[in-house]
């Protein structure tokens, strides 16, 4: 927020940055290396929908291409509490490049039709081999990514987050050094009911 | 090509900033006209003097308007629904997280303060979390976090130093404290000094009004851009004016002096209501949302 945006009163939009997600399949690598995670196969985009008939527009334009191509993948829309759109692509767990090229196709999308602001974030599911789970998850406006792993039995309602694995997962993919991690605490969104965890 | 459906509106940015130019302008001609009129070290020192007042106010503004409002600050765990929308709101326009205050209040209404982004305060009263849905709520926060990253306090804070000093200054004069260096012919400095400060005062006043009103009129503009639902703050306008007016106005005394900070004002403006209104009118600003919608909504 610089001088200018004060003196008019015009708060600048954040472009979200779109191509950190493509890191996505080597961190899943290291993932499985290190803490025998495997992807779900899911992955999904969380964002703001806009009211009017464009952005209904835009909805069908996204489902159509994400859907396309050989693989066929199941994608369905739901809503949130907060208002929130997640679009869910679940696909073949082995190839989350796959999953990552889809949700970059939302994703641009989005942005192509003036909607960029509403881009919150993607979260690809994983599972541990005891039956837990966490999301990693990528922040589009901060360009960062985070783990969120609910206890397990509470990840629809709300209630405890299992810190230790957050902590965990952060330290093996900070150790690998292939992602932007968040360093803000307080921008570990708690994303309760997220589809796929 | 990425487009974008961020509608320009030169116009308000122009009025703006030839307000903010004109208040300055006021400050400076202020300084001089007592320069002429008394030892000239003084004259300075009162401006230094306005603007140490606004910056006390802009410093101390979280807190003041904390305890004014009888707020107090809500965690997450108190609060989750409000602090989930705000970290999502914090989230998708890439700024700090405010603290989050609620106060007892039946009278809907929310406000934003602080000295920086970083140390902020965004505070709702029970009524509005009444009166609201999920979604209206939504976008009241997004036009109080749009006040927080456009620094309004700060902004109006400097832009009333003006009246400030001018204001300091009457009550000098009243003393005798001012026109020590007394000429023979001619009105007694003190009252010329009166007069001028005075002047100056009232013309600060409108001023800081207007500025203010098309500060209001930014952040609804940001706040609907951030939620992309500007029927949803157009619904919440309507909603929290037509219960202002339903409230008797022995209740809404009390939080008179916090006006300017408020999504909608708290007092109906009697007289000289346009001009001296802290908030632009409900047709205007519901005039302006429309046009967002009309252009979020534009498909190819």
């Amino acid at each position: 927020m610089g001088f200018w945006a004060a003196i008019t009163g015009r708060r600048r939009a954040v472009p979200p940055r779109l191509d950190a997600l493509f890191a996505v399949p080597s961190a899943a690598i290291t993932l499985e290396a290190s803490l025998g995670a495997t992807p779900t196969g899911s992955g999904s985009v969380c964002f703001k929908s806009a009211q009017g008939a464009a952005f209904a527009q835009t909805t069908e334009e996204i489902l159509a291409l994400v859907r396309h191509g050989a693989e066929n993948p199941e994608v369905s829309l739901s809503q949130d509490g907060f208002g929130f759109t997640w679009l869910v692509v679940d696909g073949d767990p082995a190839d989350s490049s796959d999953l990552c090229t889809r949700l970059h196709a939302t994703n641009t999308t989005l942005v192509d039709q003036g909607f960029a602001e509403g881009l919150l974030c993607t979260l690809v599911p994983f599972r541990l081999p005891g039956g837990a789970s966490f999301g990693l998850v990528y922040l589009y406006k901060q360009g960062t990514f985070y783990p969120f792993a609910p206890e397990p039995g509470h990840a629809a309602s709300g209630g405890r987050r299992d810190s230790m694995l957050e902590f965990q997962v952060r330290d093996v993919l900070a150790a690998e050094g292939g992602l932007p991690l968040e360093a803000d605490h307080s921008r570990w969104l708690a994303l309760w009911g997220a589809p796929g965890l | 090509m990425a487009r974008s459906r961020f509608l320009k509106d030169t116009g308000l940015t122009v009025r703006m900033t030839t307000v903010m130019f004109l208040l300055g302008g006021l400050f400076v001609v202020l300084v001089v006209a007592l320069m002429f009129m008394m030892p000239p070290q003084y004259a300075p020192l009162i401006g230094l003097l306005g603007i140490g007042v606004a910056f006390f106010q802009w410093w101390t503004s979280d807190t003041v308007a904390m305890k004014a409002m009888r707020a107090r600050e809500v965690t997450p765990e108190q609060a989750p629904e409000l602090h989930g929308m705000i970290d999502r709101l914090v989230a998708l326009a890439d700024m700090p997280k405010p603290r989050v205050g609620i106060a007892d209040s039946a009278m809907p209404n929310a406000f934003a303060t602080g000295r920086s982004p970083h140390r902020s305060v965004v505070c709702v009263t029970t009524g509005i979390l009444q009166t609201l849905d999920a979604e209206e709520l939504e976008a009241v926060l997004a036009h109080e976090l749009s006040h927080v990253a456009h620094r309004d306090v700060l902004v109006m804070t400097l832009a009333s130093s003006a009246g400030i000093a001018a204001g300091m200054l009457t009550r000098m004069a009243q003393w005798g404290a001012v026109g020590g260096d007394r000429r023979k012919e001619g009105i007694p400095l003190v009252i010329v000094a009166l007069l001028i400060s005075l002047v100056v005062y009232a013309i600060s006043f409108f001023l800081t009004r207007l500025l203010s009103r098309y500060r209001e009129l930014s952040a609804d503009r940001s706040g609907a851009y951030l939620t992309m639902k500007p029927a949803a703050l157009a619904s919440a306008l309507q909603k929290i004016s037509g219960q202002m007016n339903a409230t008797p106005d022995r209740d809404l005394r009390a939080p008179a002096a916090m006006n300017a900070f408020f999504i909608a004002p708290a007092v109906r403006g009697v007289s000289l209501k346009t001009l001296t209104s802290t908030h632009p009118s409900l047709e205007q600003r519901l005039e302006q949302l429309a046009r967002i919608q009309t252009e979020l909504g534009r498909p190819d």
